[in-house]
């Protein structure tokens, strides 16, 4: 039962942990370059969003609001603030073989000044997140200077995370994350229908890493060709990661009105992971008030090193994993966007009002992660794949 | 053989963008930037929907960072 519960709570841990990571990356970086104006040498819009959001596939429901606010004094400062909530529910292929269902709520807040002094723009950020076993704080700076006539945006930034990390099943885990990034981006004016923005990412991470829940899957007997295999060994982590991902995106005017954007990552760590991702985008107007989008997203990648899908003997390496997103797999996306306007003209204080619908559909297809659901020899398991639903709706003002 | 090409490559482009620094004029005038200035030319649109996009991958994939696009470079508005 202890056993059952320990790895509920790994899978809980283990979105938690995914969880982590996006907070360092999502929250600063995003929210801090995301809502930041076009060019360094303007502040971003006024505007202020509600979304509802759903993520459903393999197993794992996630829902949520998230409220983003902004407002500045139209000369030098404009400020954001960000409400996110994931209720999650899980039962995925892990909590299945390790465990049992379970429902559980991350809430993150964050805010951000921007500061605008001629071509300068300077950003800090702080992001809170926490759930019943984790909690991170994080803080994030950035600078981005315009030159050569607003040709060119250089944007610098640097967010350093603090996580905490603890277990519901064993009150000896008491451990500590840290996370540092280091942002560098180019954005560019290639012609007059062309953007060019490129970024470089360095991220290292230090401290508790793996996952306090969750087991690797160890063969009973490996000289038996048919033996059955166990979850009774846990996960072992370096205490160390550094990664570097570097992104080149092209933003096209097409003649018609339509914009066309193609962006792709080169990613590679120091646990050998590397990983390749390409996404499409194409936008247009089918009237004043209609807006469509379609995109495709492909994305692959290889193991860390010291993943498996079955181990040997439980002591067999120094570092044994058997996380999924360690392992290597591709995944591909499709999706769509509608957006409508809701104001001819602008009503009151409000200049724009938006609703807004986009839906997309992933495949997650893995090469050496097994679906160990049905029991039997590991050797007869067939590999894991699942798809996902992702759905949002929001509403948007500018003011 | 590649250090030579580098070499040959690199310092030339160097000494170009240093000398450039001084006078860079802008190829696209302010007054040709009508089309970057339409909101349909935005890497991102809206910040809040992007994010949680962004957050949906990182979560599920090993890589993480430089999900880009954000920022532009448009200086139109």
């Amino acid at each position: 039962m202890g056993a059952a519960v320990g790895v509920t709570k790994h899978l809980n841990l283990s979105r938690s942990i995914g969880l982590s990571f996006a907070f360092l990356l999502s929250a600063p970086l995003a929210l801090l370059l995301s809502t930041r104006p076009l060019d360094a040498g303007v502040l971003a819009e006024d505007r202020a969003d509600a979304l509802y959001h759903s993520y459903d596939g393999g197993g794992v429901e996630v829902t949520g609001p998230s409220i983003l606010v902004r407002k500045g004094d139209n000369k030098n400062f404009s400020g954001t603030l960000n409400y996110y909530v994931d209720s999650i529910s899980s039962a995925s292929v892990d909590v299945i073989t390790q465990g049992s269902p379970y429902s559980e709520q991350r809430t993150q807040w964050s805010g951000s000044v921007d500061y605008l002094h001629a071509d300068t723009t300077m950003t800090a950020g702080y992001t809170y997140s926490n759930e019943s076993d984790y909690q991170a704080n994080t803080y994030d700076f950035s600078i981005s200077q315009s030159m050569f006539g607003e040709l060119t945006t250089v944007t610098l930034g640097y967010s350093r995370g603090f996580d905490d990390i603890s277990s519901n099943v064993d009150a000896s885990i008491n451990e500590s994350a840290d996370h540092q990034n280091y942002h560098a981006s180019l954005s560019q004016i290639l012609t007059k229908n062309l953007l060019l923005s490129l970024n470089y990412d360095v991220i290292t991470d230090e401290g508790f890493l793996r996952n306090p829940y969750r087991k690797v899957y160890v063969l009973d007997d490996f000289n038996d060709p048919n033996s059955l295999a166990n979850f009774n060994t846990a996960e072992i982590y370096p205490n160390t990661r550094t990664s570097n991902a570097v992104s080149a995106n092209f933003l096209y005017y097409l003649p018609y009105r339509a914009a066309l954007k193609f962006g792709y990552r080169y990613y590679v760590d120091d646990w050998n992971i590397t990983a390749h991702s390409v996404d499409l985008r194409y936008t247009h107007p089918l009237s004043n008030r209609w807006l469509v989008d379609v995109g495709a997203r492909y994305y692959q990648q290889t193991h860390a090193d010291f993943y498996a899908d079955v181990f040997d003997r439980p002591d067999q390496q120094n570092f044994m994993a058997r996380d999924k997103e360690l392992s290597e797999f591709k995944d591909y996306t499709l999706g769509f966007g509608l957006t409508y306007s809701l104001l001819k003209k602008s009503y009151g204080f409000i200049d724009k009002a938006t609703v807004n619908f986009r839906y997309d559909h992933v495949w997650f297809k893995y090469d050496d992660f097994s679906d160990v659901r049905a029991g039997g020899p590991p050797s007869q398991a067939p590999l894991y794949e699942f798809d996902a639903d992702l759905m949002q709706l929001f509403a948007s003002i500018w003011y | 053989m590649n250090v030579k090409l580098a070499s040959q490559l690199v310092l030339p482009l160097l000494l170009l963008l240093l000398g450039g620094c001084s006078g860079v004029e802008p190829w696209v005038k302010p007054y040709q930037r009508a089309h970057l200035a339409d909101p349909i030319m935005s890497f991102s649109r809206d910040p809040v929907s992007d994010s949680f996009h962004s957050h949906v991958y990182q979560v599920r994939e090993g890589a993480r960072g430089a999900e880009g696009g954000h920022g532009g470079g448009c200086g139109c508005n």
